[in-house]
């Protein structure tokens, strides 16, 4: 069976990134089941949606292509993947380096030294600020990056896109 | 038979390659950035469970208790979700730019346009 209403791959979407949410929350990690939450099933699918209706809700049939060279090029990189995967520490082993370099650090002294006892505000807010700055602008860059794709559109209005192609047949037909 | 306390990681392969799989043979471009989503999510599935340890609770102080999950790779992935949220937004304007030139998202569509020209 295969969905081809964009509408309903956008809700199956915004319903996966739920279900990656609560299994955050499973995986002790509240913030970013938050965040998950919020941006993942929130933010995502309002985009979708805006793309959705400002493009087409059907999917033309047929559109899955050269399926066979992508399901091997897909199995290799898995295979290698899980090959790598046999060096790894155990899944929630005590032991593993994550939780014996620089968690007990964090955990223990952050606490003291912040004053917050949500360890992962210090260490986003405080130890790894310059990482949150990075971030914002990241986010800045995005969105001078769309207003610099769509914002001149109501100036433009629609069809300019057509126009701008015969422009550019007309270029490639001069010498 | 202590390799399948791997399964964590089999999990985000197998998420991770779904995902790759749809970005390359899907020719719908909303489909193809819903692809790179679901790749993205592996992505934070696995820092999230190498974070996660058996005998910690969530990295909140509580009295008592001494073993918490590791904040760190949380801190990284609550950067990495808005980065990737932005990192969406900009596809997806390409795709309605591409829209607006071309009449389609489908793949093949716009470059059999292409090849006319």
């Amino acid at each position: 069976m295969r969905i081809r209403n964009l509408l309903a791959v956008t809700m199956l979407t915004g319903i996966y990134s739920l279900i990656v949410a609560v299994l955050f929350v499973l995986l002790d990690a509240p913030d970013v089941a938050l965040t998950e939450a919020a941006v993942g099933a929130g933010l995502m699918v309002i985009l979708m949606l805006g793309t959705i209706a400002l493009t087409t809700q059907e999917e033309r049939r047929q559109s899955m292509r050269h399926n066979l060279l992508a399901l091997v090029v897909v199995a290799i990189t898995g295979a290698a993947l899980i090959y790598a995967t046999l060096d790894m520490p155990l899944f929630g082993d005590p032991e593993a380096p994550a939780h014996v370099h620089l968690s007990p650090r964090f955990t223990q002294e952050s606490p003291d030294e912040i004053g917050i006892p949500n360890m992962v505000t210090s260490v986003l807010a405080s130890y790894r600020g310059i990482d949150t700055l990075g971030e914002a602008v990241v986010v800045f860059a995005a969105a001078v990056g769309v207003l610099l794709v769509l914002g001149t559109g109501a100036v433009r209005g629609r069809g300019h896109g057509n126009r701008g192609r015969a422009r550019r047949e007309d270029q490639d037909e001069a010498p | 038979m202590t390799w399948l306390g791997l399964y964590n990681y089999w999990i985000v392969v197998v998420l991770m390659m779904a995902g790759f799989y749809i970005v390359i043979a899907q020719g719908n471009l909303v489909k193809k950035i819903i692809g790179l989503n679901i790749f993205q999510t592996s992505a934070f599935i696995f820092f999230i469970s190498l974070a996660w340890r058996e005998d910690g609770t969530a990295p909140i102080v509580l009295p008592g208790v001494t073993a918490y999950a590791n904040p760190l790779p949380h801190v990284l992935i609550l950067t990495a979700i808005v980065v990737g949220v932005a990192l969406t937004a900009m596809g997806l304007a390409l795709v309605v730019r591409i829209h607006e030139a071309y009449g389609s998202i489908e793949e093949d569509d716009i470059h059999q346009q292409d090849e006319e020209r």
